[in-house]
């Protein structure tokens, strides 16, 4: 009797632990392997940077150089003056990422201390979304950095990251200037020259590039892969911010694109590819595509286009050499209107413990020019960063990419890029593109008409965005 | 001798056991879990739904009281053409994984058949309902893709000549969501029918079959009536989850419910509105449902658990009430 009592109450007991088994604490990352002795700085062991994929996590391990070890699996990096880096990494897949910061943002007061987010990354498409907030902390004022420090930074870089009250609460490594990059053999064969020169000439107008792609049509190759290849060329040429109060204004220039992508699908000068990041879109990239080109800023080259267009990946021992593939068969040429693409910048969040840490990497990877210019002559890399006297040095020397078959491309980036004009960015840009672009993708597969796809856009828009009350087309 | 009798000592036992505080305490964790966890969020998704409450960037806006100007924006917008999607995509999986599972299910329980292997097919057919929503539906996204095997396939059989663009058709997208939920469904259902069918007493159908009855009479006349309870049941909970028919869609068309919002069911509107984290119109929506599924479920239950006695309303009130004792037929 006695034992069965026993066992009962053994059993309810087991029994209530188990609810509790779900629940439990964030384990903090051993901070105790750094060296006490040579930390003097008095901010926080633990500096939080969330991220949403490895580009970021890679630069600052591979060029800063308070870099001390890097953890086997990547997730925390430990510096020489004692702090971790502890990364946070969220996909942005269906725009998990900024779900998951804003919660932790709003969150930010009550976390503790080793909790709270001390750096995070965002893009250009919503920046204006933290950098016009109080969580996100003025670079100048609260960390520290100086006018000089930031003077040879490309403009339209500090121009996005600046808020309403003109205080400057981003930075960026990079500078993403896009041009068009295209085939060279495509080109010999329809043009009869890969000269970059030339091609630009023929490219230089869209009536230029709308006769071009009918010739790539009559010669059997496509001048685009899909519907959204050339959408960023036309909205970054736009003359008004998508948003103005609560009423959304489509620019002229947006419904050109349409007009465009409309007679492009039609005559068959594109491949009907859905959507950019699409597993068709990745295989035109590849060898055996007859797709004329791409349109893509700076990253896009080195860290996508060439990661595409081998045989070999590097991963699998592939060499960055001519016959992996297409390396060596693609140039580049400005295109028919300039424009950027992307982009990633570096915000400190309010609240942080680690303001030292912050600006020595903010400085380092943002500001100094001997580090920026590492990242863009390292050949696995080549990223065009944000030094203007850097990259024009780079543009005037005999700087060759292989990739490109020799050209020096930093050139062409560094006069694209004194051209970006960025004063027509809003809050409300990444969700305007995107809906846009979904509802009209109906239309150029023919499955609804100009009419439905414009109610479409505006039904998307208004779930999207609760406080816009209007939609107004251009005449 | 009836002294003697009515002398006896009433001895009444007062000592009776109750344990039924131990049945309150064992199920306090179930109704605590409950309140705290779905009732909870229950009442306050409906008290938020007459506020305006959303999130614009990272500024929130409201709570601040609308009355009922949510429910108005939510039949103002195309409510009933996404709940006309969302039932017409229930139907188009749910008559064939009736059918499918009803003939299955006679089948595997028809002992004059003997199959092989049964227990490997029941298996086999009872394993995708083991598989997550979302891994099913992309690995649909993947073999339907523009350059994904089916396509190949039917390219190098010369079927068709350019890849067919599964995704851009409203058709052909509605009809891979049915047969998903086909393919995810028909061996639940097929196993609750079987039990349905192996609870019958086997001697109706030597019966019936000693009277000259064909299988087909058989299954209409003596299993079908008898497993009724089970297909209310099938019903009920498919139409619920029919009517939340959300992940499946979600992951297939990428979130969009293209092409032409075709595919958009009520519950991905509701998600778009949790885009900037719109507890009001959410919550009004989700209000609509719940009472759509309430008297939707009842309606059903009602129709199917008339008594089937061949009496009219009437007849069979006077007859209660003649039971009763209380008038005379």
């Amino acid at each position: 009797m006695k034992m069965r009592k026993f066992t009962a109450l053994l059993l309810a007991v087991v029994f209530c632990l188990a609810l509790l088994a779900g629940c439990g604490t964030k384990t903090v990352p051993a901070t105790s392997a750094s060296p006490e002795a040579t930390s003097t700085v008095t901010e926080g062991k633990v500096l939080n940077f969330w991220i949403w994929n490895d580009e970021l996590r890679s630069r600052v391990n591979q060029f800063y150089p308070e870099v001390e070890s890097i953890a086997e699996d990547l997730s925390t990096t430990t510096l020489k003056n004692g702090v971790t880096i502890k990364w946070t990494v969220n996909p942005n897949q269906d725009n998990n990422y900024q779900n998951k910061l804003d919660e932790a943002l709003l969150a930010q007061d009550s976390a503790a201390q080793d909790d709270k987010i001390d750096m995070f990354a965002i893009e250009a498409d919503y920046a204006l979304k933290y950098v016009d907030s109080d969580y996100t902390l003025d670079v100048k004022n609260d960390i520290g950095l100086k006018d000089q420090d930031l003077s040879d930074q490309y403009d339209y870089t500090k121009i996005i990251a600046t808020d309403s009250n003109g205080a400057l609460k981003g930075v960026s490594w990079q500078a993403t200037p896009g041009l068009f990059i295209y085939r060279r053999d495509i080109a010999k064969a329809v043009l009869g020259t890969d000269d970059p020169a030339t091609v630009q000439a023929a490219l230089s107008t869209w009536d230029g590039f709308d006769a071009t792609a009918a010739k790539m049509g009559a010669a059997g190759y496509k001048m685009l892969s899909g519907f959204a290849d050339s959408y960023r060329t036309f909205s970054n040429n736009v003359s008004a911010p998508w948003v103005t109060g609560t009423t959304v204004t489509v620019d002229k220039n947006i419904m050109n694109w349409v007009d465009q992508t409309k007679t492009y699908t039609d005559s068959g000068y594109n491949n009907k590819v859905q959507e950019l990041w699409s597993p068709e879109w990745c295989a035109d990239q590849a060898p055996g595509s007859k797709v004329f080109g791409f349109f893509y800023s700076t990253w896009g080259i080195n860290f996508t286009l060439m990661g595409y267009t081998l045989d070999t990946a590097v991963a699998d021992g592939g060499k960055l050499e001519v016959g992996n593939g297409l390396f060596g068969e693609w140039a580049v040429c400005e295109g028919p209107q300039s424009y950027y693409w992307g982009g990633t910048w570096m915000c400190a969040a309010a609240g942080t413990d680690n303001q030292q840490t912050i600006k020595d990497i903010m400085y380092y990877m943002t500001c100094d020019k001997d580090t920026m210019k590492a990242i863009t002559e390292d050949p696995s890399v080549q990223d065009y960063t944000n030094t203007v006297s850097g990259m024009n040095e780079l543009a005037n020397s005999d700087f060759k990419s292989a990739f490109l078959g020799g050209q020096n491309h930093i050139a062409l980036f560094a006069s694209a890029a004194t051209k970006i004009d960025m004063s027509n960015i809003s809050a409300y840009d990444q969700g305007c593109n995107e809906k846009f672009l979904k509802a009209f993708q109906d239309y150029f597969n023919g499955t609804i008409d100009m009419d439905t796809a414009k109610a479409n856009f505006e039904t998307a828009i208004k779930e999207t965005y609760p406080e816009i009350t209007d939609v107004v087309w251009p005449a | 001798m009836l002294k003697a009798v009515k002398a006896a000592p009433a001895l009444r036992q007062h000592r009776t056991i109750s344990y039924a505080r131990w049945g309150y305490i064992f199920i306090a964790p179930f109704f605590a879990a409950f309140v705290l966890f779905s009732l909870i969020p229950l009442c306050s998704t409906i008290y938020y739904s007459f506020f305006e409450y959303y999130r614009s960037g990272l500024k929130v806006i409201g709570p601040n009281f609308v009355g009922i100007d949510n429910y108005k924006a939510v039949f103002g917008s195309d409510l009933l053409k996404y709940l006309w999607n969302t039932v017409l995509i229930w139907i188009m999986g749910f008559i064939p994984q009736l059918a499918i599972s009803m003939l299955l299910a006679a089948w595997f329980t028809d002992l004059r058949l003997r199959l092989h292997g049964k227990g490997f097919f029941k298996v086999v057919i009872y394993m995708p309902n083991l598989i997550m929503a979302s891994a099913l539906a992309m690995l649909f996204f993947a073999l339907f893709a523009d350059n994904g095997p089916i396509n190949s396939t039917l390219i190098s059989m010369g079927v068709i000549s350019e890849p067919y663009q599964f995704f851009t058709s409203v058709a052909s997208t509605r009809w891979l969501i049915a047969m998903m939920n086909f393919l995810m469904w028909v061996g639940n259902t097929m196993i609750l029918i079987m039990a349905g069918i192996m609870g019958i007493d086997s001697g109706l159908f030597e019966a019936a079959r000693i009277d000259g009855c064909k299988s087909g009479q058989m299954f209409r006349r003596i299993t079908l009536p008898l497993i009724r309870p089970i297909l209310i049941y099938v019903l009920i909970t498919s139409m619920i989850g029919g009517l939340q028919m959300f992940d499946v869609p979600k992951v297939l068309t990428n979130n969009t419910g293209s092409p032409n919002r075709s595919t958009t069911t009520i519950l991905m509107y509701l998600n778009n509105h949790l885009f900037s984290k719109n507890y009001g119109m959410a919550g009004a929506v989700s209000v609509i449902l719940f009472l759509l599924c309430a008297v939707l479920c009842i309606g059903v239950f009602l129709v199917l658990t008339r008594p089937n006695d061949g009496l009219t309303r009437q007849e069979r009130r006077l007859l209660k009430k003649a039971e009763k004792g209380e008038c005379k037929l």
